[in-house]
């Protein structure tokens, strides 16, 4: 077996050395009945040729994103990632070592997690940021959870309707048995304003937060002042949620807005689709609740010798430390997708990225402009970055079907999301990102005006 | 896991390691990098991006106008400065990582030029599910593999982590009771378990009581007896337990948390030592994560990403999270991601389907190895550190008496009136090229040093390893105290000043002449 390197010689001096006959004796105290007598039904070991075979086959029954016209989004986004971020996060020093607690052999990691904070409190707007949580999802969760605390005793969590199903799904999951009590707007694909009126609406005294997504699921972008305003006129918090980092080179920063905690699924940057994962959450906050943030945080020090170093910091707010009363129950977080983020962004500058945001927003306007053209679609979405919403003239997800029939992968239905709401069930999203090209837009406006004319 | 908790950050030694002062600070191969936002500037870029043809925006006044504080460089900028921060690094891939309680165990790379095929990296979660067949099955036979070593028959893959698999297992447990009406408020875990199963079962709502351990470093039944009643939940065991043994009375502890009306929940933390040999269903448990990046070797990356797969009994099939992956009966495989109008389950852990990445990576790993091989890991990597413990049993000292499974411990008496501490010991262990053990875990026993060598070392590293450990006690007997309180002298960098971090956290960069924006 290649990746086995004891040899049955070994094995025998080892057992010698030990004082036992054979290899069933350093397993005596697993109880007889328990013991496996039979081989499990499972393959044998095979090499590397078969196993490359067996996936390529997986592979082969997919269909990839490059080879067609693609207009996914919905939280996860696929944009072009530089050759020299894949080489780099696959050196065996990042990839191999474990989570930095020597930190006198772990100044790589390290330092690039401090590299990363800094570039996500930058993009946020906000003054500290932490090492990663595992994606947007569960970042939002986080988030949720740390304004109940923040706020002392306060139960009530309001979820604007933009916010993105599965967040909100997810919220209700880590809420369930515990801190808060989650109030889920309803979602309109069509009303912006409306959504926001009714999270001000429904914000009382008794309520930790107010979640608000923007760009929304929908693409709508929101001005949160207002929301902030009028969240902490009855001392609750705002959290902000972005799905796609890249909005963020474009789009004002949640913190300027008058976000309290802002939480951002940053695959778009430097991470691929992955079909949903490993993806990985931003998490940023004001300075003065950081000591109940989640999650790991990284700071700088000196060694013994008086040299700048980082070490992660903070611990007592951690499982390790603090056990039952952590403010999170997160080990093992993302961090070698912090890393592709942080290189990516690295040789993007801040230049790239606004240039990168700007390429994705213009691809969306074009996207919506064709659409707009198309017999029987109605633009949903007046202000956007890289992601609209258009009605159809009848249900999205057999229409998407008979595109993705033509190699085309067309958007998201809302009915993917929200199967049980009618009035969303004509509704498709769809993103344009950098990878999209005009003539992408082009046959995608084709093939959907002949589907509808069907 | 390991933790700095009886650190001793700094020793005012000011003596460098070897050699004069350089003119750069650089040290040979070992380069002083600065930060990228010492380097950089926000006109530099390392992408060639077009420039689009003018258009109106629709951001509706939302632009971001003011400065964001990013420093870009160029390719070769950017290659240079990972390439040189990664030296400062130690991986699996630089030497032997005996990190207890973690299987830091070699990566292959066929694993991740697999999870790099377009095919398996560039689908997107939401696409139709007629256009991921292959994902889907993907998924299931991962599942199935999951499902035959454990010997169990339910199993949801969307978990992140371990902890989060911990999570998703307690609140499958607590939708369980509450189905039935019951509402108890209790998690038993031993004082021996790691620090994410009380976090975890505090997230879930419940009150956790510790219970203690026996004299032979395994639960206590006698203490369990005592702690079981009506208000209990479960039960949380790792096992084999974080002092590397396997808890005999798993039966027996079984039997009696089911008689109590409660659930078995095991961390799979420690599965390495038993896959292919032992099926923790066999053992009467209700509920398992599987770290799929230690025992199933995905990569550590530096702290993830992680994945953390529960396998469930059938008392809590029925409660397990969305989504998971349906296979119908004319072969195709569909996602069942919204719950039934009638469902009882904990609802959605995380948005989409669970790591896909880890995924394939994992099921590479089963596949190559096949159940033949797999048992040899187990078997391999139990033989190592009952190898490890006894070449070393007569120098240092073992609270308990073995055999072991896959990890071996040791306590600090054998350092007793030798001013060397277990953290001293650690870092003297980082100059002679080795990752410290895990240390001060568990913490049942008293300055402990948790040795998990894994199956991937060879017989000769591990001999190198055994003698170093053996000449460093030696030299802790003999009096060579500087030699650890200073240590590391040969790392990048000497001890870092922990306190000095957390009194006064400086958390970002911030530029020269601004206020430190941590307080």
């Amino acid at each position: 077996m290649r990746y086995l390197p004891l040899s049955d010689a070994d094995r025998r001096a080892m057992l010698e050395r030990i004082g036992v006959a054979d290899i069933d004796a350093l397993f005596r105290d697993v109880p007889e009945a328990a013991r496996l007598k039979e081989p499990l039904p499972l393959p044998a070991h095979q090499s590397e040729l078969a196993v490359d075979r067996a996936f390529r086959d997986y592979a082969r029954r997919n269909l990839p994103a490059f080879e067609h016209p693609f207009f996914l989004g919905c939280g996860a986004y696929r944009h072009h990632v530089p050759a020299s971020v894949d080489h780099l996060i696959q050196r065996g020093e990042f990839l191999t070592a474990y989570t930095p607690y020597q930190p006198e052999i772990a100044q790589g990691t390290l330092q690039y997690l401090f590299e990363f904070q800094t570039q996500v409190a930058s993009l946020m707007g906000l003054e500290v940021a932490n090492a990663s949580l595992y994606d947007g999802s569960t970042a939002c969760a986080e988030a949720v959870l740390m304004a109940c605390r923040v706020t002392r005793g306060r139960r009530r969590v309001v979820l604007a309707g933009g916010l993105h199903a599965h967040y909100a799904t997810v919220a209700e999951t880590m809420t369930r048995f515990g801190a808060g009590e989650v109030v889920r707007l309803p979602v309109a694909a069509d009303d912006p304003s409306g959504d926001l009126a009714r999270v001000i609406a429904a914000i009382d005294d008794d309520t930790a937060c107010v979640v608000v997504q923007s760009p929304d699921l929908f693409g709508h972008l929101h001005d949160l002042g207002p929301v902030a305003e009028a969240a902490h006129a009855k001392g609750a918090l705002l959290v902000a949620v972005v799905t796609e980092a890249v909005s963020l080179g474009a789009v004002r920063a949640p913190g300027e807005m008058g976000a309290d905690i802002a939480v951002a699924e940053g695959q778009s940057i430097g991470n691929s689709l992955s079909f949903g994962g490993p993806y990985l959450g931003l998490f940023a906050t004001r300075e003065r609740f950081v000591r109940q943030m989640p999650g790991r945080l990284v700071g700088e020090t000196v060694d013994s010798d008086g040299r700048r170093g980082y070490v992660l910091t903070l611990s007592t707010r951690e499982q390790h430390i603090r056990r039952e009363k952590a403010t999170s129950n997160i080990c093992t977080n993302s961090g070698l997708c912090a890393l592709a983020f942080s290189i990516h962004l690295t040789l993007l500058g801040e230049a790239g990225l606004r240039r990168l945001a700007r390429l994705n927003h213009a691809r969306a306007v074009a996207l919506r402009d064709a659409l707009a053209a198309v017999p029987g679609v109605e633009v949903l979405t007046r202000r956007f970055f890289n992601e609209i919403a258009v009605r159809l003239p009848r249900p999205a997800t057999g229409i998407v079907e008979a595109l993705a029939g033509r190699g085309i992968l067309a958007g998201v239905p809302a009915a993917r999301l929200y199967p049980h709401q009618p009035a969303l069930a004509d509704v498709l999203i769809l993103a344009a990102t950098e990878t999209v090209s005009e003539a992408d837009i082009e046959t995608l406006a084709t093939a959907l005006a002949e589907e509808i004319a069907r | 896991m390991s933790m700095n908790r009886q650190g001793r950050p700094t020793t005012g030694r000011e003596t460098r390691a070897a050699g004069p002062a350089t003119f750069t600070g650089h040290r040979a191969l070992d380069h002083e990098e600065p930060l990228i936002f010492e380097t950089g500037d926000a006109a530099r870029s390392g992408v060639d991006i077009e420039d689009p043809a003018p258009f109106d925006d629709a951001l509706g006044g939302l632009a971001r106008t003011a400065p964001i504080g990013l420093g870009g460089l160029t390719e070769p900028e950017a290659v240079r400065h990972y390439t040189r921060l990664s030296r400062k690094n130690f991986g699996i891939d630089s030497g032997l990582f005996p990190l207890g309680s973690c299987t830091m165990k070699h990566n292959p790379r066929l694993n991740e030029k697999l999870a790099r095929l377009p095919g398996l990296a560039d689908i997107h979660p939401l696409q139709p599910e007629s256009t991921v067949q292959g994902a889907l099955a993907l998924m299931d036979d991962l599942a199935r593999w999951l499902l035959v070593l454990t010997g169990m028959p339910a199993v949801a893959l969307s978990p992140k982590a371990g902890a989060h698999g911990e999570l998703c297992g307690l609140m499958t447990i607590r939708a369980a009771l509450e189905a039935r009406g019951d509402a108890r408020r209790v998690v038993l875990a031993p004082e021996s378990a790691h620090g994410t199963n009380p976090a975890s079962a505090a997230l879930c709502g419940y009150e956790v009581r510790a219970i203690p351990a026996g004299a032979d470093g395994r639960v206590d039944l006698a203490a369990l007896a005592a702690a079981l009643g009506p208000e209990v939940a479960a039960l949380m065991i790792t096992n084999p337990n974080t002092c590397g043994l396997f808890e005999r009375d798993m039966l027996k502890m079984a039997e009696m948390v089911h008689a109590a009306g409660a659930f078995f929940y095991c961390d799979g933390a420690n599965f390495n030592a038993i896959v292919g040999r032992v099926r923790p269903g066999d053992l009467g448990i209700d509920a398992m994560h599987i770290n799929l990046h230690k025992t199933f070797s995905t990569p550590h990356g530096g702290g993830g990403p992680g994945a953390g797969p529960v396998v469930f009994s059938e008392a809590l099939a029925p409660f397990a999270p969305l989504p998971q992956v349906v296979r119908d009966e004319d072969g195709s495989y569909r996602l069942r991601e919204h719950p039934d109008p009638d469902a009882r389950g904990v609802g959605r852990m995380a948005a989409f389907h669970g790591q896909m990445g880890m995924f394939v990576r994992a099921l590479a790993y089963m596949m190559s190895h096949g159940q033949d091989g797999l048992r040899q890991v187990a078997e391999d990597s139990v033989l190592a550190a009952n190898y490890v413990m006894a070449s070393l049993g007569n120098v240092l000292s073992a609270p308990f008496p073995g055999p072991c499974m896959h990890e071996c411990l040791f306590d600090d008496r054998f350092l007793k009136d030798s001013g060397v501490s277990t953290l001293d010991f650690a870092k003297a262990l980082i100059d002679e090229g080795f990752h410290p053990m895990t240390v001060y875990f568990p913490l049942v026993v008293h300055g402990a040093m948790l040795i998990e060598p894994t199956e991937t070392e060879s017989k000769a590293s591990l001999d190198e390893f055994i003698a170093a450990m053996r000449a460093l006690a030696a030299a802790a007997r003999a009096g060579e105290v500087e030699r650890f309180t200073g240590a590391p002298y040969h790392a990048p960098r000497r001890r870092l000043d922990e306190t000095r971090a957390a009194r006064h956290p400086v958390l970002r960069w911030t530029p020269p002449g601004a206020c430190d924006a941590a307080e």
